[in-house]
């Protein structure tokens, strides 16, 4: 981490005199491919039908879609443990905890409200979370 | 085709019955506002100041030009935000029985949905964003923040938000809704009008800036501090401004995404907000505070952060317990994200929701608390100057107490249920953003005006002013909370009971009070404007700790002719101490970015575009939306965007300056 560690003091406006290096073809051939496939795949699930459940299909999609967000962080954005001394490791940290807990959040709250505001009878009620 | 066709299609719905020609009270504005327009655009170009204006403030990217603009607007705003307020204040006060006071219900309802969105987006944003502005890069020995032209960019959309909004005063009417406009009230079917539609695209604009902001002012604390300047060597008052900026970060999307589900509902029939085909109108309540919570921190913590500079000056004492507010800060920012629920305690969650959020916004007031008595034990056995800012900082300490308190008990579920959308809660968040953003504004804005322009503020009229808002906050709030215990809800225009009568009589007489210290605050400037020879002070007249008081009064453009080197966390203090002196020779060119119209332009051009989409022009909102993207396109084309001051007048600005670096007080 660098937090103990000085920034290095910018003296030039434009800021072109310090840049990190921006990834190799290789990189980007790679990110690629595997966006490619990993966007071929959903469809191919759909399509076809190859997973008889659609809940299950549901789920291997979103897992994907997860897989795709970290080959862009990865092979897109540069991010690793290290660059720019660990700060964009600690801001996709605290981006994972913010995108969470407004996520799960949300849903707790919102299926709390649907399961108390629908019509109940009173020994209902009385069982309610 | 038909004219009225033809008319439909070049004006949307805008015609001549959109102009509120038959209410008298917007008549009266109408006529104030224009009067006053064009006698202050007669005095520019009496005075031909439309070329320094636009050279030297409108195109400049200077952060501490910015910071200057985004003051002066909060400051335009609030006298709009104000009379909103005594508006009300006046109605709750005559409209007692057979009495139906001066509003009608179309006109109450706006005004007191435009004074909330004023107050907080227009008034409480541009204050905080306009004091980080100045302060950080001079706090932190930097020469403009990491993405100049961004920054003014930023403060042109949130113009352009203002525009829209005050439009809607002469142009058609606001939003009727309250200040988050709430589904369904505010889909179609229930505000079918463009009051909705302004609120909609004016906080969308202004949002955008705010949102650049906060990218512009992480990057710019993260990378661009002095050499030596760690983390744990930062001035409080940029802690606190790091983490709003990454709250605002985090937060601002969220508004972004719900209000464009809210357009999508009112423009194109969507389903995501509505009661009927699937949609949720609840969902929209709790979205808009995952936002709406972080939001009360975003402009709270940049007040926390001018006290913990404004104690340690004026005591002469090192900050108490650095490490603990630094920590303080950041716990408050992680909470601020686990506590929205309470602004909805009463939708019908469970025991066990409830209790969690009850829980966790409880929890919120023991760093906040931890701060208050760092403060206090920083004044303890200290040597105690009440200059203005330090009266600030104390009249905050007992005021926002107070506000605390009664945020705890409305924390508690059972409590709440009884309390929810009460006066007792407007008086309580009344209580919190006068008492803590407002007065914490107040004590930056007499703190660093010397910095800024090399004058203090006048001291007769700041303390008259003091009085009058500080006295004036209790007259016109205390009553509100009476009132909310006995249950008596916001936003009502009309009461039958007479006993409720006094306590609204003394609650406008408050609002009377704050009048007079604006009044007074008015003339500070002023007075100081006048008699600013006498009030001149050198770099360091309050005898300050931190880097911006290093520097000349008004700082040179470049901030800094070298970069400081940081040893201590009080750095300026610590170079004092060492007798560290200025140097006066070897100078080198100076890189700087050069001003640049495009913020202007497409701040215009966006301001064209809401209004298109607003009134339903779809021909000029796609012709503006080309022309905004094309222009931010050009922009980048635009190579010639920056220039070196040579050494030599480095040297000249220095030289002039050094003496009174130098001479304190």
């Amino acid at each position: 981490m660098s937090i103990d560690t000085p920034a290095p003091h910018h003296g030039n406006p434009t800021g072109h005199d310090h840049l990190e290096p921006h990834g190799s073809m290789k990189g980007y051939l790679t990110g690629f491919i595997l966006s490619v496939i990993l966007t071929a795949v959903p469809f191919w699930l759909v399509m076809d039908h190859v997973i008889t459940s659609p809940g299950w299909t549901t789920a291997t999609i979103l897992f994907l879609a997860a897989v795709q967000i970290f080959v862009h962080m990865v092979y897109f954005l540069h991010m690793n443990t290290r660059s720019e001394g660990g700060w964009s490791m600690l801001a996709l940290i605290f981006t994972l905890v913010m995108v969470i807990i407004t996520l799960s959040g949300s849903i707790w709250v919102m299926y709390h409200l649907n399961a108390n505001m629908m019509p109940m009878t009173p020994a209902m009620a009385e069982s309610a979370p | 085709m038909t004219t009225s066709d033809l008319a439909k299609i070049i004006f949307g719905r805008l015609s001549l019955e959109s102009i509120p020609y038959h209410e008298p009270i917007l008549i009266g504005t109408f006529i104030g506002v224009a009067i006053g327009g064009i006698a202050v655009l007669g005095a520019i170009t009496y005075f031909k100041w439309w070329g320094y204006l636009w050279k030297e403030w409108l195109t400049s990217v200077d952060h501490k030009r910015i910071g200057v603009m985004y003051i002066v607007l909060a400051i335009i705003m609030l006298l709009r935000g104000f009379s909103d307020a005594l508006m009300m204040r006046a109605q709750q006060a005559l409209s007692f029985g057979d009495n139906q006071g001066f509003l009608p219900a179309h006109h109450y309802d706006q005004v007191f949905t435009a004074h909330g969105v004023i107050m907080i987006f227009f008034v409480a944003m541009p204050l905080v964003i306009g004091l980080m502005n100045f302060v950080v890069p001079l706090q932190i020995g930097a020469r403009d923040v990491a993405f100049p032209f961004l920054n003014n960019f930023s403060f042109w959309m949130t113009v352009s938000g203002v525009i829209l909004t005050m439009l809607s005063l002469f142009i058609g009417e606001y939003a009727r809704t309250g200040w988050l406009a709430y589904p369904p009230l505010s889909n179609l079917a229930y505000s079918p009008d463009v009051g909705v539609d302004y609120w909609i695209w004016g906080l969308q604009l202004s949002g955008i800036g705010t949102l650049l902001s906060g990218v512009n002012f992480v990057t710019t604390i993260v990378k661009m501090r002095a050499p030596g300047m760690t983390m744990m060597k930062l001035p409080v008052f940029t802690w606190t401004a790091l983490v709003t900026n990454v709250l605002i970060v985090a937060a601002f999307p969220i508004l972004t995404a719900v209000l464009a589900m809210l357009t999508v509902d009112r423009y194109l029939g969507f389903h995501f907000f509505t009661n009927t085909m699937g949609g949720n109108p609840m969902m929209y309540i709790n979205l808009i505070w995952i936002w709406g919570h972080p939001e009360v921190y975003i402009l709270i913590l940049p007040a926390f952060g001018v006290f913990s500079e404004v104690v340690p000056t004026f005591t002469g004492k090192r900050l108490f317990g650095y490490t603990s507010m630094v920590y303080a800060t950041v716990v408050i920012a992680i909470l601020s994200y686990l506590v929205w629920l309470h602004h909805f305690f009463t939708m019908g969650s469970g025991a066990s929701v409830n209790s969690f959020f009850g829980i966790t916004t409880m929890i919120i007031s023991i760093p906040t608390g931890a701060k208050i008595f760092n403060w206090l034990f920083t004044m303890y056995r200290g040597r105690i100057r009440y200059e203005l800012p330090m009266m600030w900082t104390v009249a905050f300490m007992l005021t926002f107490v107070i506000g605390g308190m009664t945020g705890v008990m409305l924390a508690v579920p059972p409590a709440d249920f009884v309390l929810h959308n009460s006066l007792f809660l407007i008086a309580h968040f009344h209580n919190v953003i006068i008492g803590g953003v407002l007065f914490g504004m107040f004590a930056g804005i007499n703190y660093w005006f010397p910095k800024v322009f090399g004058f203090k503020l006048d001291r007769t009229w700041g303390v008259r002013s003091f009085w009058l808002w500080v006295i004036g906050f209790w007259f016109a709030f205390a009553p509100l909370y009476v009132l909310g215990l006995m249950g008596v809800t916001r936003r009502l225009r009309h009461f039958d009971d007479p006993t409720l009568h006094p306590f609204f009589i003394v609650a406008a007489f408050g609002a009377l009070l704050i009048a007079g210290g604006i009044a007074c605050m008015l003339m500070q400037f002023f007075v100081s404007i006048r008699d600013r020879e006498k009030l001149k002070v050198g770099g360091d007249p309050w005898n300050g700790r931190s880097l911006e008081w290093s520097t000349t009064s008004p700082p040179p453009q470049y901030n800094f002719a070298f970069t400081p080197v940081v040893h201590d966390l009080d750095a300026w203090w610590d170079m004092k101490a060492r007798g560290a002196e200025h140097p006066t020779s070897g100078y080198h060119a100076i890189h700087m970015p050069k001003n640049t119209a495009t913020g202007v332009v497409l701040g215009v051009l966006a301001t064209a575009f809401g209004f298109a989409m607003i009134w339903y022009m779809w021909w000029l909102a796609a012709i503006s939306f080309v022309a905004m993207i094309g222009y931010a396109i050009f922009h980048t084309f635009n190579y010639d965007r920056d220039y070196y001051i040579p050494a030599e007048e480095v040297a000249r600005t220095e030289g002039h300056r050094t003496p009174a670096v130098a001479t304190q007080g």
